[in-house]
């Protein structure tokens, strides 16, 4: 008794068609009634945005023309960004010399593109670093080489944000390291006091310091000796700085294994030789990725000097918008523009952060 | 002679093996630190006690008493010039706490939402998301404040030609203008009874899950909820019969007169903050929600239980220790940036701190009084997230 089928069972519809382009759009965005509707909003609203945006930033924009014309449009003023540029850049740094600027901020971003390139991690980029900060110092200061002195009341827009993120990060980092060591320490006192200055500076806001600087400073100095108010933002900056780089750089050395600490000992190596020799060099690798996004934060958190006056980007565009011919007219276009200008440059960094995790993970599995 | 020679260099050596013994080392290197530090304070100490002397600057505390004499425009407790500067930094205190813990609250609920939706299936909706918290982390704090005190104050009509969302709902380049309803003390009673029996609701909650841990027997809680809820809002009502009287804003010739208005510089602050600490909020609950083993997700479903009871019951408390140690971090970042106020003109601490210092030339003082609140405020938090974090945390391994 063989069980036979007596009927030709019918015929499928063939499998539903997933895997091209078409297909794919179906099953992901428009699979399930809910999922359709949620894919009809997001679709609504990205294009009613970027509608708004682009008819806004091109459609109704006016490219060429004067504050009056400006005033009776109702599209954005580009205008006022391009008679203002070289002030949103520059500042006050006198305008014969704005090449003096232009090339400093050439050769930080140069540098830094660069150090991203992880073949070029060696001790020869560390050295280049060195001369690249001293030249953008003397770029920026004069006074050798047939240079014009510029005083520092002068610096300003994105040569002095760039000036004071980078060399926050650069001259905090030792300290960082020497703080991380420190919180680690088995001696008490020394550990304490680590303890104590990074978690005072973590526990207040940025600001505060900055107030310190500009305020506060001239009186803990002696008699007769004064800071100009550049370098004592500066300061603030790399003592911020160093804080949260000690932080950084401590999950780093914790996350280093027991036994290499134990074999550098065994070795015999005095404490210096076992951090010098083993575990920075590891550690630190480990704490790069972490360490750009610090050094996104300070960049973007080197605008709060807008509040204590100085002139960095944001404060001259702010300086821009207050010209008399410009005033209540283009309101929201240098805004935009300095938006795109951190955007893009946090948004790499961002990336490359992102990339080098990735990177970094599959060398050590 | 060579007898004398050899306590000499076995001295000499002793010295050296002083000098390298790792415990002297240690109190030396310690004793070092500490004398630097000490020095260094005092260095700084002296110079500014020498200069506050020669250009004549009072210390001390003492010019808390004195009367202030500005206007503070934003404040949640009665003020006038009259006041003394102690109130006065009081209200930008209360006005810091304020709006911290609004935008706090605001995205703790819409950073989970958006963190949640960008791990959707829809491709669409998690990448569109994912621009939102890449613009929102990658433009500065400051420029948006700036920017969204511009549009509000630039772009939104002025005051004499408000607009109307709503019955009584109105803005303008001034702020928002809401009804507000006439609080009194029957409103506090009906507040206070309301709390007090979800108080009681929560207990009985507990008691009924652990009754069905013990005996398995499940209870119908929810109308006994329901209950402990409405009958005694039901009885306080009639017993205290509050009467709803809203106040509504109304436009005169020139400014409203009545209702509640939140001023342009707090709602900017309030917005800026927000939509930044938003992005931060969402980044951390994708991760901790992503940190969760994929077989936590097979293994409760093949347990059988269905949709929101897996994200609820299994995956969100494991999420949780992963998720709380960076949004406590994240709460006082918002707390510090709250700072930022002072650029837009909305007094909190720092800005009222900011003006007494100008006028009293203290700033010593100013500035040690809002760096020792916001220590202080940065440990309360965490304190309480420690303690949270200590509730959630990985148990008895």
């Amino acid at each position: 008794m063989s069980n036979v089928a007596k009927v030709l069972i019918s015929s499928r519809r063939p499998p539903e068609d997933t895997t091209s382009v078409a297909g794919h759009i179906r099953k992901n965005y428009f699979g399930t009634p809910f999922n359709a509707i949620v894919s009809s909003i997001c679709i609504i609203a990205f294009v009613w945005v970027s509608w708004l945006l682009i008819k806004w930033a091109f459609i109704d924009a006016l490219w060429t023309g004067t504050p009056e014309d400006c005033r009776i449009n109702n599209g954005a003023c580009w205008p006022f960004v391009a008679t203002k540029i070289r002030f949103f850049l520059f500042g006050y740094f006198p305008f014969e010399d704005h090449w003096r600027p232009a090339s400093a901020v050439g050769l930080m971003l140069g540098m830094t593109a660069l150090s991203m390139l992880p073949f070029m991690w060696r001790k020869e980029l560390f050295y280049g670093w060195i001369v690249a900060l001293i030249a953008m110092f003397i770029l920026m200061s004069g006074g050798v080489f047939g240079l014009e002195p510029v005083s520092t009341s002068k610096w300003g827009g994105l040569p002095l944000t760039i000036m004071l993120s980078f060399v926050g990060i650069a001259a905090g980092f030792p300290f960082g390291v020497l703080l991380a060591l420190g919180r680690r320490s088995k001696l008490p006192a020394i550990r304490t006091i680590s303890i104590t200055y990074i978690e005072l500076i973590r526990g207040v806001p940025l600001i505060s310091l900055l107030f310190m600087a500009s305020v506060m400073f001239p009186l803990f100095l002696p008699d007769g000796m004064t800071i100009n108010q550049v370098l004592r933002a500066q300061v603030a900056v790399i003592m911020f700085a160093a804080a949260y780089i000690a932080e950084v750089v401590r999950g780093g050395l914790q996350a280093i294994d027991d036994g290499q600490y134990e074999a550098a000992k065994a070795l015999g190596l005095s404490y210096w030789q076992s951090m010098r020799l083993i575990i920075l060099p590891q550690s630190l690798k480990i704490v790069i990725p972490p360490l750009v996004m610090v050094f996104i934060g300070f960049f973007q958190d080197t605008t709060l000097v807008t509040i204590i006056g100085l002139f960095d980007f944001l404060n001259t565009i702010r300086g821009a918008m207050r010209d008399p011919n410009w005033q209540g007219i283009a309101v929201l276009e240098g805004y935009a523009f300095a938006a795109v200008v951190y955007l893009v440059f946090s948004y790499i960094m961002g990336a490359y952060s992102r990339y080098l995790e990735r990177r970094l993970k599959t060398s050590h599995d | 002679m060579s007898i004398n020679r050899q306590t000499k260099s076995a001295q000499a050596t002793s010295w050296s093996s002083l000098f390298y013994d790792e415990r002297v080392r240690a109190i030396l290197y310690q004793v070092l630190a500490v004398v630097g530090v000490a020095l260094v304070a005092y260095f700084l100490w002296f110079n500014a006690a020498t200069n506050l002397r020669q250009q004549n600057i009072a210390s001390g505390f003492d010019y808390l008493g004195l009367e202030a004499g500005f206007e503070i425009s934003d404040r949640l407790i009665e003020f006038s010039p009259a006041d003394s500067y102690a109130r006065a930094l009081l209200v930008g205190l209360l006005n810091t706490i304020y709006v911290s813990l609004l935008a706090c609250v605001l995205c703790t609920f819409l950073g989970t939402f958006i963190g949640v939706l960008r791990l959707s299936p829809n491709p669409l909706l998690s990448k569109l998301m994912l621009i939102y918290v890449e613009i929102m982390r990658n433009i500065p704090l400051l420029l948006h404040l700036f920017f969204w005190y511009t549009i509000i104050v630039f772009i939104f009509p002025p005051v004499r030609e408000a607009l109307q969302l709503a019955p009584g709902v109105y803005i303008s380049n001034g702020g928002f203008y809401v009804p507000v309803l006439e609080w009194s003390f029957d409103h506090t009673m009906l507040l206070i009874t309301l709390i007090a029996s979800m108080v009681v609701a929560y207990f009985t909650n507990k008691w009924a899950i652990q009754k069905r841990i013990k005996t398995g027997e499940k209870v119908r809680i929810w109308p006994v909820h329901l209950a402990i809820i409405t009958l005694p809002l039901a009885l306080a009502y009639f017993l205290f019969t509050p009467e709803f009287n809203w106040n509504f804003p109304e436009l005169g010739r020139f400014r409203f007169s009545g209702g509640g208005r939140i001023t342009a510089e707090f709602a900017a602050l309030l917005i800026g903050l927000t939509l930044t600490a938003t992005a931060n909020v969402a980044e951390i609950v994708r991760s901790g929600i992503q940190s969760v083993n994929k077989g936590q997700w097979e293994a409760a479903r093949s347990l059988g239980l269905k949709g929101n009871r897996v994200m609820k019951s299994v995956i969100l408390p494991q999420a949780l220790r992963v998720i709380i140690p960076p949004l406590t971090s994240n709460y006082l970042n918002v707390t510090k940036n709250s700072t930022l106020a002072i650029a837009i003109g909305y007094p909190d601490l720092v800005m009222v701190s900011n003006t007494t210092m100008n006028q009293t030339g203290q700033a010593i003082e100013g500035i040690a009084i809002f760096m020792a609140v916001y220590l202080g405020l940065s440990l309360l938090t965490s304190v309480a997230m420690n303690w949270y974090n200590g509730r959630v945390a990985l148990k008895g391994r």
